[in-house]
């Protein structure tokens, strides 16, 4: 007989070994997440995904799940505590919904949408970042950069390397590219690269695309993020 | 840089790689002797290092803007850090770090991560966490090396000292001089003699009688945290692995902590023994002491008395002419990281990264540094765990309550008439500690650091122990002539300055509570705010990703709860205050218009007591 554990009260089967994120996907139920995408090692860095066992909060990406174990991902408590990392993601940055390309199929946004974020709450820090086109392909906005480290891990375990690493620490944390200007269009970056591909937000953005799909038909435009998942699963329709 | 100075990098640096290998992770170990040499890590070392130990530029210059010591821009010849822990700042050291700025004709005041420089490079003035001389305080860092007993003259004789070029192997002695100031002896520090006998036992009677003798000891961790060191020794010993590892954490970074600086200076040899007895019931070869930066004025000794134990085969390959007993340890240097006192954030700094906290489970016991089998323990469980296996461990179970056995060593300073190393049986309250070292009307003790817990006098009959006030020994006293809005201002920046990033909530959490904090401090705040710095505390504690995060707002929220007085009475009224004065944000408007009569002011418009939307 499978092993299970309950989620809100529904019934999750799983494998040894798994965590507690990957049996959710597994079973179609979401769990919000940023920083995790199944194709890579769980991260635990920006705990959007804490669900409640037991009164004790833990990351689902990073949490072993275990047999008879009541996760709770979705009652007011788990939510408020999310929003707020949420607002700390938004005050953090430059995150102008408006005036993003990425609006509509964001993870971050629609996230925020998911957990009932309807403002960033908290005092900006409105930080100087600056904007990297020096690429012939591919742009990088800091300003939209969450720290997830997708692009630090792809570039490394896929794409073997190394281009993007974060430097500094504390709210100076910020990511950097390894080049000797430092900019992108001297890395060995490339538009095909896996790297290019896995930001949740509208951080690291193809050239020569806007407004395809116009706002209001965009893929969380559509439906919520809880229903239709990653960015990653709908490439095609989204870039 | 000209051509001739880069030649001299590069040689530097490829020496250092004869001398101390290509592995990887002695990354951060080639940079800190390259910063040492030339006051920072030029980028020649960068291509260098980057080159000839298979990393990419980027992390090189990632972990130099990581670690508060490194820097790839020269600061001044002479590098010069106060230490900022609010023990230094009680001990007047804002007001010599003003006089220092005056005399070297700098100007404006120094803030973590932001330093005075001076245009002609002779000398910087900076700040630094705690340097782990609050018992001696205020004290500074020159070039890495301390300063204590700070005073008007001994900053007026440094100025003199700097201006004049002398180099600091020419400075006065005493300025370097480190007291160890033992108030009061213990179990564990009425003895430094060291002859082996911890050795000799376990050799005799085997690693599992040592083992079982650690075990009957019921010794917990010293570090604070409190868990059970024999069975982190039997899980490392059975866990698979190639290798296993000893790390001795002597990373102590908490403010107002200091006694592991005492053991090492007195108590070395015990501290040795202890991890090496731990290596031989483990099966370890190689061990590590992870050294913070701050006490490297301690590694010619500590050095030393590894070479003479080496000597006296109580080190080294056949220990005590044991076939087969071989371990040795290498001491690592930290750089100026808070974090790496989290012992999964101290083995990424031993394999030379950024000192960012690894996921756990796995933890250390099976998956440390290498990835294999690691044992991490605070400096004073290794002495204890000495002492155990050489005297049996029913002699740690002779002091202290059933959950916390034998002793405690606590770090006493601030406001007290003999600051300094106290050891005490476990189950001893805290009016003892107050009573002993001649502290008086005390307002508040800070127990267990900045990350630790604020006690008001009503905590006073409790007992420092696992189970009641569980502590890694930082004991600072605050009288009632102090502000301890001052002491939470220390600790909101300190923890600002030293989250290493990671997660949202202390990254951001952290940084959010410090300036919450000045606003209130700043008479700019409102019960919101009170309820705000409330609501993101709350969030850190549950949801940051170690430790770090978990405890980095204890102190405003002990505060609030106890001492909410220091906040109150800074506040202008009690709903929203903006945070900015609306009436001189139109200064620009009114200087470019040419007004400035009654109308052109926003005061005006305003009748008194009311509120102010913005």
């Amino acid at each position: 007989m499978s092993k299970s554990f309950k989620l809100d009260g529904r019934a999750i089967p799983f494998e040894t070994g798994q965590t507690i994120m990957d049996a959710a996907l597994a079973a179609g139920v979401y769990i919000p997440h940023l920083c995790h995408n199944p194709e890579f090692a769980p991260h635990g860095s920006c705990r959007v995904c804490l669900v409640d066992i037991g009164g004790r909060q833990v990351s689902a990406c990073t949490a072993a799940a275990s047999e008879g174990m009541e996760v709770d991902s979705s009652s007011e408590a788990i939510q408020a505590t999310r929003r707020a990392i949420l607002q700390m993601l938004f005050v953090e940055g430059n995150h102008v919904c408006p005036a993003c390309e990425k609006s509509g199929a964001c993870q971050l946004q629609a996230v925020a949408y998911y957990a009932g974020m309807l403002a960033p709450h908290f005092t900006h820090f409105f930080p100087r970042r600056p904007v990297d086109a020096s690429h012939s392909d591919v742009i990088i906005d800091f300003n939209r950069c969450i720290l997830c480290e997708l692009c630090v891990r792809a570039s490394r375990d896929l794409d073997g390397k190394r281009v993007f690493a974060i430097s500094g620490r504390g709210l100076e944390s910020h990511l950097v590219i390894d080049s000797p200007s430092g900019l992108l269009g001297d890395s060995s970056f490339a538009v095909g690269d896996k790297a290019a591909h896995v930001c949740p937000t509208g951080a690291i953005l193809p050239k020569g695309r806007g407004y395809e799909t116009p706002i209001g038909e965009r893929l969380y435009d559509r439906e919520p993020i809880s229903i239709v998942g990653d960015v990653r699963a709908h490439e095609e329709e989204v870039v | 840089m000209n051509a001739s100075t880069a030649v001299t990098v590069e040689g530097f640096v490829a020496e250092s790689l004869v001398t101390h290998g290509r592995d990887p992770r002695h990354l951060l170990q080639h940079l800190i002797r390259v910063q040492q040499r030339f006051s920072c890590v030029p980028d020649a070392a960068v291509e260098a290092l980057s080159a000839a130990l298979d990393v990419t530029r980027t992390q090189v210059r990632a972990a130099i803007a990581f670690y508060a010591f490194l820097h790839e821009r020269p600061r001044g010849a002479f590098e010069i850090r106060f230490s900022d822990n609010i023990t230094d700042r009680m001990l007047g050291s804002r007001r010599l770090i003003r006089l220092l700025i005056e005399r070297l004709e700098l100007s404006g005041l120094p803030a973590w991560g932001r330093d005075l420089i001076r245009d002609d490079g002779r000398v910087s003035v900076g700040l630094a966490s705690c340097t782990g001389m609050c018992d001696q305080g205020p004290a500074l860092l020159v070039n890495g090396q301390a300063v204590t007993n700070l005073d008007a003259q001994r900053v007026d004789r440094i100025a003199d000292l700097v201006q004049e070029g002398i180099p600091l192997e020419r400075w006065p002695g005493e300025f370097f001089r480190v007291e160890n100031n033992i108030r009061r002896h213990g179990l564990l520090l009425s003895n430094p003699a060291n002859d082996g006998a911890a050795l000799h036992r376990l050799i005799d009677e085997g690693a599992d009688d040592a083992l079982a003798e650690v075990e009957r000891s019921g010794l917990r961790g010293r570090g604070g945290a409190g868990f059970t060191t024999a069975i982190k020794w039997r899980f490392c010993r059975e866990a698979p692995g190639i290798d296993r590892y000893v790390v001795c954490n002597a990373d102590e970074g908490e403010p107002g902590t200091f006694k592991d600086r005492v053991l090492l200076t007195d108590y070395a040899d015990l501290v040795i023994e202890g991890m090496t007895v731990c290596a031989g019931v483990i099966g370890a070869r190689r061990g590590f002491l992870y050294l913070r930066g701050e006490y490297r004025y301690l590694l010619p000794h500590l050095e030393s008395v590894l070479q003479r134990r080496r000597a006296e085969g109580l080190l080294g390959t056949m220990i005590l002419g044991r076939d087969g007993f071989d371990f040795d340890i290498e001491i690592h240097l930290g750089a100026g990281a808070y974090i790496c006192g989290e012992e999964s954030a101290l083995i990424e700094s031993l394999e030379g990264k950024r000192g960012v906290t690894r996921k756990r489970p796995p933890f250390p016991v099976t998956s440390g540094f290498d990835d294999q089998p690691t044992v991490v323990n605070n400096v004073e469980t290794f002495l204890a765990a000495a002492r155990v296996v050489q005297w049996g461990g029913y002699w740690l179970r002779g002091e202290g309550t059933d959950q916390s056995a034998g002793s405690k060593i606590l770090s006493v300073s601030g406001d007290c008439a003999w600051p300094g190393i106290y050891e005490y049986p476990f189950g001893t309250p805290v009016h003892q500690v107050l009573s002993d070292c001649g502290a008086e009307n005390t307002q508040a003790v800070q127990i267990s650091g900045a990350a630790g817990a604020t006690l008001s006098p009503a905590d006073f009959d409790r007992i420092i122990a696992f189970e009641d006030l569980p502590t890694a020994g930082s004991f600072m006293i605050f009288d009632d002539s102090r502000d301890l809005l001052d002491m939470v201002r220390n600790f909101a920046a300190f923890f600002a300055h030293e989250s290493c990033g990671f997660c949202t909530p202390c990254r951001v959490g952290g940084a959010l509570l410090r300036n919450l904090v000045e606003k209130v401090a700043a008479g700019q705040g409102s019960e919101y705010d009170l309820s705000e710095m409330r609501h993101i505390g709350a969030v850190m504690r549950q949801a940051s990703y170690c430790g770090l995060g978990h405890t980095a707002p204890n102190h405003v929220l002990n505060t609030l709860d106890k001492f909410p007085q220091i906040y109150r009475r800074r506040l202008e009224r009690e709903a929203h205050t903006p945070s900015f004065d609306l009436d001189s944000a139109l200064s620009e408007a009114r200087a470019l218009t040419g007004r400035d009569d009654i109308g052109a002011h926003i005061r005006a418009q305003i009748p008194e007591g009311s509120e102010v939307s913005a």
